[in-house]
């Protein structure tokens, strides 16, 4: 049973390899379980050839260029007699005229324009203060200079007060969470870094994803969320005191919650689940409070139509209580009832709660940044109700080949294919907003943040539909590629576009940017953080999965995935390292301190000379 | 359209559509799961001394990287002999006013699954020293280290049950090691994790997606083809008596140079194979299960083990043959 290798995993363990060729830094591995294999296709082999082709080619090259000089000077030498000849059978009249021809043409061959055709002797001068951002060029830019925030109308202070604290807690628990996460990847390197209880991995697991699941995101949308149902119902704030409350149940429950986990104390299991109820009504509690804002918000509209954001935006709130309370009313949860309402929880959480609220969010601000309507009303409305009708049904995808019903996991498995509809009408509806419009991103600072958000809505989303195949559920489940997935998702489109939206969000209201170079050394952490997160992970569970099929004993999958797991680290370090600018970012954005700037400090001199 | 500009119109579809989607695909099926189930007859329900154990296993959070589900697909054979069915989990309800049910199946196999962990691995003091430290006895092994279940004492009395911690393992500590009583429960609820049989007459429901019948499998007593005894050892005996065949010091015999192993006569192994052995308990190492019985290893993997054994780290003996080993078997009865 061991030694039988189906002929056709041995194929497409050829394939895989191939492509792992692609990348050097992982071809060892690779290598070192292909001795059996073809010598061809080892690809230790196969980097030798290409490198000893190399000079090959470029011997070829240069033996080419010869031969072409070679005709080239024989051809020279034959028009120069061919000349010589005419010149000889020509007269000296003939002579004369012709210089003058060719002197004529020459002189309208070499013609060019002088660059001052159009330009004038006056000065320049900017009588009407149009000119915002001069670009200096008397030195190296080494860090291409942004575009500064354009300066809106005043928000009240009230609601902008309360948007900056929902959003300095959930960067709060953005750093404690990640660190924590950042700790649980070392200990996949390192299992004995220590052995204290509360610090062991199955406690401190839940931890992490409960911690940037209730604390980062849901905090940092509610805030986002406040400023958005307001906007765009374009009504004036009467009292927010009940938010403030939202704000601080939510944060007891994180800070009780992750407590109660280190301490052991949890809800048997469920993923996204384990705060006992009595914790996770405090989190609802707020929930419901912050419902009862936004719709009481959307009633006092001065505005006809209800904003496509807010239909996203309360639509989460109103499907995540009743969620919730599928998932914690105890009336169908004995026997593999737990498991099925676990599926719908667990899957409804993140489709229903972090990305239907995203959603409602960047229909607001990816427009509000392009300065141009959103491309189809139409094709939100389309997403819209698609989503509800497939994401509803597809949470059992996690529990496929489980004892599960087979028809419920075949209904997941549709309805994951099924919610490539919305996807692609939301992400051609960005996409489009964003046409003619792409040259922005150079000179922005927070539209790459969008545009990578859009990007992984499109390829994460696209990659849960692929995993629900029960061909591709077959290599990729229980190992490492969840883990992976996840990350894209709620860390390439969850983060990623609330980190636009608070970059978009925050000089507005404080009226502080934050300094440009920051906010690029964050991106490009975070994105590169996470693409080596990601990619190494995908491919080791790819290879463990495969081993899996083989029959090979167990602990010798888990030394396979030995390298994968650090490199995970090293992502994690950079997305890691990559919060602490964020933070600091934020920080600067919301300080209380006046900024030193050097126009208004020469008004002033100028005032006390005057 | 005009429900876009009537919030009260608008939400209210939104949440009808939602809530009866919501019925279908999850209130209805999981309270069907519910109601229309019922536990094997031949199941056991936990004893106190399991449930406390499988309080532990939730409280320490396993199911972050162990699952309790065999899947009905072939690459599941490993963990059990047939795919779990819902009756295996009817059993399970609320574990108190505060917590939900455990059902355990679990999202991720970081580490193997535990549905059969009870008969795959039966021994008491394997569980204790991988508890302590899992890389005392699996050296690849990325699993937490379970300290604070173990207590130091000066003088343990005649009760405690000691642990024989490799020296490198036990850093610095000079008394002996001896399993807390919530060790013990975690250990039994282990060791109750069992698939149940089905009960005659039941369907058996078969694992999907079948690799094609191999010639090993088919002329295996020709011995045309050699299985692949190192594997074999890996997946059935390597967690006690190690890689380098050595065991570890006053817990698991070692292999290497063992009279039983390179006697000429492979009867007496085999039988400790199939059997299990109390032997050398008196020395103060484990008890051997009956591994060949409870893995239902086949003679020709028998064999492959044994030839593996006797032919590595230094052992030499002669190759024993599939047929031989079939005549032993039959002998001594499964």
């Amino acid at each position: 049973m061991i030694i039988s290798q189906n002929p056709q995993k041995i194929k497409m363990k050829r394939y895989f390899t191939c492509f792992m060729m692609l990348l050097p830094a992982f071809s060892v591995q690779a290598a070192s379980e292909q001795n059996s294999q073809s010598v061809l296709t080892n690809p230790g082999v196969l980097i030798t050839i290409a490198l000893i082709l190399i000079p090959l080619l470029i011997v070829v090259y240069l033996a080419v260029v010869k031969v072409r000089n070679l005709v080239k000077k024989v051809r020279l030498r034959e028009a120069i007699e061919q000349g010589n000849e005419i010149l000889n059978a020509l007269k000296d009249d003939d002579l004369n005229t012709l210089e003058q021809e060719l002197i004529k043409r020459k002189a309208a061959v070499d013609y060019s324009l002088n660059d001052h055709e159009l330009g004038g002797d006056l000065k320049a001068e900017d009588k009407k203060g149009l000119i915002h951002q001069v670009n200096e060029i008397n030195t190296a830019r080494f860090i291409p200079s942004k575009k500064r925030s354009t300066i809106r109308p005043k928000v009240d202070p009230a609601l902008s007060r309360l948007v900056i604290w929902y959003l300095m807690s959930a960067t709060f628990w953005l750093v404690l969470g990640t660190s924590i996460g950042e700790y649980l990847g070392i200990k996949f390197v390192s299992p004995d870094v220590d052995h204290i209880s509360w610090l062991s991995f199955g406690r401190l697991r839940p931890v992490h994803t409960n911690m940037v699941f209730w604390g980062w995101c849901s905090l940092a949308m509610i805030g986002l969320g406040y400023y958005v149902v307001y906007t765009v119902s374009n009504t004036v704030v009467k009292s927010l005191k009940s938010a403030w409350y939202a704000l601080w149940l939510i944060n007891a429950s994180v800070l009780i919650g992750s407590i109660s986990l280190m301490a052991g104390i949890n809800n048997a299991g469920g993923e996204y689940r384990e705060y006992i109820w009595p914790i996770m009504l405090l989190f609802a509690i707020g929930l419901v409070i912050t419902l009862f804002n936004y719709i009481q918000i959307i009633a006092k509209r001065t505005t006809k139509e209800i904003y496509i954001s807010n239909w996203y935006i309360v639509s989460a709130a109103i499907f995540t209580v009743v969620i919730t309370l599928v998932a914690y009313l105890p009336f169908w949860q004995n026997g593999l009832g737990e498991t099925i309402a676990q599926g719908y929880y667990m899957h409804q959480g993140v489709g229903m709660w972090f990305m239907l609220f995203s959603l409602g969010l960047i229909y607001y601000f990816l427009p509000q940044q392009l300065n141009t309507p959103i491309y189809s009303y139409s094709l939100g409305i389309l997403a819209f109700w698609t989503q509800i009708l497939f994401y509803t049904v597809i949470g059992t995808h996690h529990f496929i080949f489980s004892a599960i019903p087979w028809w419920l996991q075949t209904t997941a498995i549709i309805g994951s294919m099924g919610m490539l509809i919305p996807v692609a009408a939301g992400t051609t509806n960005f996409l489009m907003t964003m046409k003619g419009n792409f040259h922005k991103i150079g000179s922005s600072y927070t539209l790459p943040f969008y545009l990578v958000g859009i990007v992984f809505y499109f390829s994460g989303s696209f990659q849960g539909t692929a995993e629900a195949f029960r061909s591709a559920n077959l290599y990729w489940h229980f190992t490492d590629f969840t883990v992976a997935h996840s990350h894209l998702t709620m860390y390439g489109i969850i983060a990623f576009m609330l980190w636009a939206f608070i970059y978009t969000l925050v000089p507005r209201l404080t009226g502080k940017e934050p300094k440009h170079v920051l906010v690029g050394a964050h991106f490009w952490m975070a994105f590169i953080g996470l693409l080596f997160y990601t990619i190494p992970l995908m491919i080791g569970s790819t290879l463990r999965g495969i081993a899996w099929q083989e029959g090979q004993p167990f602990i010798d999958t888990v030394v396979t995935m030995a390298p994968y797991w650090l490199w995970r680290a090293i992502g994690g370090s950079l997305m890691w390292a990559s919060h602490l600018i964020f933070a600091y970012n934020l920080y600067f954005m919301i300080r209380q301190t006046d900024d030193i700037d050097t126009q208004t400090a020469v008004f002033d001199q100028l005032k006390k000379i005057n | 359209m005009e429900i876009y500009n009537h919030h009260k119109r608008l939400f209210t579809i939104a949440l009808v559509f939602f809530l009866a989607l919501t019925f279908f695909a999850a209130i209805i099926p999981a309270y069907q799961a519910q109601e229309n189930n019922a536990p094997l007859p031949n199941s056991k329900p936990l004893t106190e001394q399991e449930t406390l154990g499988k309080a532990i296993f939730v409280k320490e959070g396993c199911i972050a990287c162990h699952t309790q589900q065999v899947r009905n697909v072939d690459m599941d054979k490993v963990w059990g002999d047939r795919p779990s069915i819902a009756a295996d989990y009817a059993g399970n309800t609320r574990t108190d006013i505060w917590r939900n049910t455990a059902n355990l199946l679990g999202s991720e196999r970081t580490g193997p699954d535990l549905t059969n962990i009870g008969i795959r691995q039966p021994g008491k003091d394997w569980h204790l020293l991988h508890l302590y430290n899992p890389r005392s006895v699996s050296t690849g092994s990325i699993m937490p280290a379970y300290p604070w279940l173990f207590e130091v004492k000066e003088n343990s009395n005649k009760n405690d049950i000691k642990v024989m911690v490799p020296n490198e393992f036990r850093q610095g500590i000079v008394g002996d090691i001896v399993a807390t009583p919530e060790a013990m429960q975690l250990v039994a609820y282990l060791q109750s994790l069992k698939q149940t049989k089905l009960p005659d007459g039941k369907p058996v429901p078969i694992f999907l997606y079948p690799k094609p019948e191999s010639k090993a499998l088919a002329g295996s007593n020709n011995g045309s083809v050699e299985l692949d005894g190192k594997s074999l050892y890996a997946v059935n005996c390597q967690s006690c008596h190690q890689e380098n065949g050595e065991g570890l010091k006053g817990a698991f015999p070692s292999l290497k140079g063992s009279q039983i192993v390179l006697n000429d006569d492979p009867k007496t192994l085999t039988t400790i194979i199939m059997k299990g052995y109390n032997g050398r308990v008196s020395e103060g190492y484990g008890l051997m299960p009956a591994v060949g019985s409870n893995n239902n290893l086949k003679p020709d993997e028998v064999a492959a083990i044994m030839n593996h054994e006797r032919n590595s780290w230094g052992n030499k003996a002669r190759k024993v043959d599939p047929a031989e080993i079939k005549k032993i078997i039959d002998l001594i009865g499964k």
